[in-house]
């Protein structure tokens, strides 16, 4: 048993790590990830919403009707997102007004959906959670280590919470500006993809 | 029969505890969320409308109820020493409403300027509204009685190409605003003295 969750949980850091690996939620992967913060908050959201969406779908999978299911996941994954949503609102406002638009659209982020029917509605809560967590987690670090690129050349500067960078170039420093527009987050993600290949092939 | 029977139940009992759980998570963070919207739109806002203000508009803020408006006043004393008031009205726009907090000179029935506050706009098309103030510097210094309708309604607003909605809801908003200030201004008046 702990050995496949370990398993489970281990698949969403590398062999399933869903930007790169599954190439599924590239929406926000693409929007947020302008800065390493702004990756990290949005992992976290999804995260939160994985794991939870996963464990009640789980526990529910032998109740839910298999011709309504797919009404009764998003209910599911609707309802944390919104709590996602009210939660950053009320603790984390600034990051809530930097992801904007964004919070909401874990609705139909594939990878959230994508679990649920895959995975948490065949088998067992604890392994669903492990799951949720694993794939959350490698979710995470995608959008941070996508974030990080984009934000250290198109800035000059790596800021992982709070506004303030922990990382700064001196002046002399000229950042590659789109790296932090849109264009930057296809270069950034063409680049990142293409060395996860290449590192995989092996 | 019995499989239709146990969709609609599954179905109507999932979506009335997801329903009653954001009921319930709403109202618990309803208080926090108010505080954080004062900190970080409201106040940032009055801060563009009134950069010179003598007294602290925040601090001193009121409310005035009538039988079907609760108003949050925020009442600001200018540098030349006249007196203006900033309110928040909400028009609706392409992601919903749209907040937008009018400044007004109460002696000479001017706006001040006006701010977009919450929105959820779309980012880079409506959001302008917010992010621009092309867009909302047309109304500063307009008098009260004027036409705030766009001038495809035929008021004096230019709205902002491509975002036509977003610009209706900003001046929506502001005749709201109007609205509100002619109906309330003696009881204004009469609560900042």
């Amino acid at each position: 048993m702990a050995q496949s969750l370990a398993k489970e949980f281990t698949k969403g850091l590398w062999a399933e790590i869903p930007p790169f690996r599954l190439v599924l939620g590239l929406c926000p992967v693409l929007a947020v990830t302008k800065s390493v913060e702004n990756g990290i908050g949005m992992g976290v959201a999804t995260t939160f919403v994985l794991v939870f969406s996963n464990l009640l779908i789980s526990l529910l999978r032998n109740i839910i009707p298999s011709k309504v299911r797919i009404a009764c996941f998003i209910v599911i994954i609707a309802t944390f997102v919104t709590i996602v949503e009210l939660l950053m609102q009320a603790y984390t406002y600034e990051l809530f007004l930097k992801l904007g638009i964004f919070i909401p659209l874990i609705v139909v982020n594939c990878i959230v959906l994508g679990r649920a029917e895959a995975f948490a509605s065949k088998n067992s809560p604890a392994l669903s959670i492990a799951d949720g967590l694993g794939i959350g987690i490698g979710f995470t670090l995608s959008l941070a280590s996508l974030g990080a690129v984009r934000e250290f050349l198109g800035n000059g500067t790596i800021t992982v919470w709070g506004g303030n960078p922990i990382f700064e170039m001196g002046a002399n420093f000229l950042p590659f500006k789109f790296m932090i527009e849109a264009p930057g987050a296809f270069v950034g993600l063409g680049l990142m993809l293409c060395m996860m290949n290449l590192i995989g092939k092996k | 029969m019995r499989e239709m029977i146990s969709m609609i139940v599954v179905l109507a009992v999932l979506t009335s505890v997801s329903g009653g759980l954001l009921a319930a998570v709403k109202s618990g963070t309803e208080v926090r969320i108010e505080n954080q919207v004062l900190k970080f739109q409201k106040a940032p806002a009055i801060q563009d409308i009134f950069p010179e203000a003598t007294n602290d508009p925040l601090a001193e803020r009121f409310t005035i109820t009538t039988e079907d408006i609760e108003l949050q006043i925020f009442p600001s004393i200018l540098a030349d020493g006249s007196k203006a008031i900033a309110f928040e009205t909400k028009g609706g726009a392409y992601g919903g409403p749209i907040g937008l907090m009018v400044g007004i000179n109460l002696s000479t029935d001017e706006i001040v300027d006006v701010r977009v506050t919450t929105h959820a706009e779309t980012p880079g098309i409506g959001s302008r509204a917010k992010e621009d103030l092309s867009f909302v510097s047309q109304f500063s210094g307009l008098k009260m009685e004027t036409n705030f309708a766009l001038k495809s309604g035929g008021g004096v607003i230019d709205a902002m190409s491509g975002a036509t909605v977003t610009s209706k809801g900003v001046s929506v908003a502001a005749v709201q605003a109007k609205e509100i200030y002619q109906k309330l201004k003696p009881e204004i008046v009469k609560q900042m003295k």
